[in-house]
């Protein structure tokens, strides 16, 4: 006798159901609506069909995502190794500027100096070794590019809602600076706020700055596009809509598209304060 | 020869195809919410634009074996019942994905054809039962997935003659794989796809009684 895949599991428990689609066995199909009903795990067949393709995309997506190799983990390395090429290329382009500006005298910054550096075909012995050191730099860039890619590719199997709502590569950066999606997911909304501003949440913690409005989530349209007196309510938006993205892409893997036109939503009527000329 | 209750056929700038009502998936030309049917990309939608006698009416339970980015099973949910997509390969199935999204009668199943016990906990015995696996062994997967089929189903295949063997000539192939399908099925009718698939044969059968 076979069961099906909801046997004897808690109709709340998405997570062990996501696990029975993937790893369940039974030799033979059965009517698996009508036992389901009779067990009392779905209200009526309609229910059941609906929790079946709840639970089938979620698994469906996880083991994709395992399947490719993409787990938060390799995520959280990624962003991370992005973060170091990024920086590292702009400290070297800093350093190929200024050792530019000393041979000829032309002045520029950033990747963008470094590039224009490789393309120069001076040969003196210190032309060269600028010009080494400027194509490596570039090709630092062009990594960090490469993972950026990896990274878009990626993070909407690992955590579809939250890379819905905060794109992938903030979606990344905010599980790596939590540590992974699970760590994520069991944070408040008001910690999540201040993600990656450690720094000034210490300062405020000891009593000599003002409490942080907002970390990375910063980067987001918006709290970027939104005025300045009323960035703290729609960080706080922000990070409350992304909280609960974190936590359905850990527990159950669903897709929520609701999620994105409620997160609209709310920055809209924050926004509007604005044009309306009132604060609260 | 019928077409199912959900499929019409509709003209698409002056060329007149099958059509199903439902979210585009494929970049497939529309005509308000029907989108077209596109033969030349689909072997089911081949072998009703040749009028095989395939027996589908609409709304019947479907398990599809190898549902690749979706292409032909979105047309199915669209007038099938509830439809289990079954593919292997994980990297078109995130596309399968997308197609899902919007139907909330396909079930998407990262899951190996040759291994029903794998997903028989999930998918219920069906009426009809398509496949496109285009793999060695065509025959067997048929074969293995019969225990989905209640007496009165359907199986509606495509079978792939490269995928047997690329040397081999395709009518060889089709003998050899029709008499394999024979021990478990009754062949009811088959047809080359030719000219919108070449060198693939189209089946309609029903699993034998054991
Ligand atoms: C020709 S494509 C299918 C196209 C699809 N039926 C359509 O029309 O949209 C064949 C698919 O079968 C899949 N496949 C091959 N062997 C399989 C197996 N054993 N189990 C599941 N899928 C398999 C392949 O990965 C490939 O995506």
């Amino acid at each position: 006798m076979s069961n099906g895949w909801f046997a004897g599991l808690d109709p709340d428990d998405d997570a062990a159901a996501v696990k029975r689609i993937a790893a369940g066995q039974a030799d033979t199909p059965d009517d698996w609506p009508q036992q389901a009903v009779d067990a009392g795990f779905a209200d009526d067949e309609a229910d059941y069909y609906h929790r079946l393709h709840d639970v089938t995309m979620a698994a469906t997506s996880a083991a994709v995502a395992e399947q490719e190799g993409a787990d938060d983990q390799q995520l959280v390395h990624a962003v991370r190794a992005m973060a170091d090429c990024e920086r590292t290329a702009n400290e070297l382009s800093e350093r190929v500027a200024e050792w530019g500006g000393s041979r000829y005298g032309d002045s520029g910054s950033g990747v963008e100096y470094a590039r224009s550096v490789t393309d120069r075909d001076d040969e003196d012995e210190g032309d060269i070794a600028l010009r080494s050191l400027a194509e490596q730099t570039v090709e630092l860039a062009n990594e960090a590019d490469s993972l950026r890619a990896y990274i878009e590719r990626t993070a909407p199997a690992v955590a579809p809602n939250l890379s819905m709502l905060a794109g992938p590569v903030l979606a990344a950066r905010l599980i790596s600076l939590a540590g992974g999606l699970e760590a994520l997911a069991k944070k408040p909304s008001g910690t999540v706020q201040v993600l990656g501003a450690e720094d000034a949440l210490f300062a405020h913690l000891k009593g000599n700055a003002p409490s942080p409005k907002h970390g990375v989530i910063f980067t987001h349209e918006y709290v970027r596009g939104t005025r300045r007196e009323d960035r703290g309510s729609a960080a706080r938006a922000l990070a409350g809509k992304l909280s609960i993205a974190a936590r359905i892409d850990h527990y159950s893997g669903d897709r929520r598209p609701d999620l994105q036109a409620d997160l609209d939503e709310r920055i809209e009527r924050i926004q509007a304060r604005a044009e309306e000329g009132d604060s609260e | 020869m019928t077409l199912p209750t959900g499929v019409e056929r509709h003209d698409f700038g002056g060329e007149t195809s099958l059509a199903t009502q439902g979210q585009p998936v494929y970049g497939e030309r529309t005509d308000g919410d029907w989108r077209r049917w596109d033969p030349h990309r689909s072997k089911l939608g081949a072998m009703l634009e040749q009028g095989m006698e395939t027996g589908l009416e609409g709304g019947e339970t479907v398990l599809y074996l190898g549902a690749a980015a979706g292409t032909t099973v979105s047309h199915v949910a669209d007038f099938g019942g509830p439809t289990y997509a079954v593919e292997f390969a994980p990297r078109p199935v995130r596309e399968l994905l997308d197609a899902a999204e919007s139907r909330q009668n396909l079930f998407p199943l990262l899951k190996d054809a040759r291994k029903p016990g794998s997903y028989a906990h999930v998918v219920e015995p069906v009426d009809v039962i398509v496949q496109d696996v285009a793999t060695r062994g065509q025959a067997r997967v048929a074969a293995l997935n019969k225990r989905f089929l209640g007496d009165d189903g359907r199986l509606l295949a495509a079978i792939k003659a490269r995928s047997e063997d690329v040397t081999a000539d395709p009518a060889d192939v089709f003998d050899s794989v029709r008499e394999e399908l024979s021990a478990e099925y009754e062949l009811l009718e088959t047809a080359r796809l030719d000219p919108y698939h070449e060198d693939h044969l189209g089946i309609v059968a029903r699993p034998r009684e054991d």
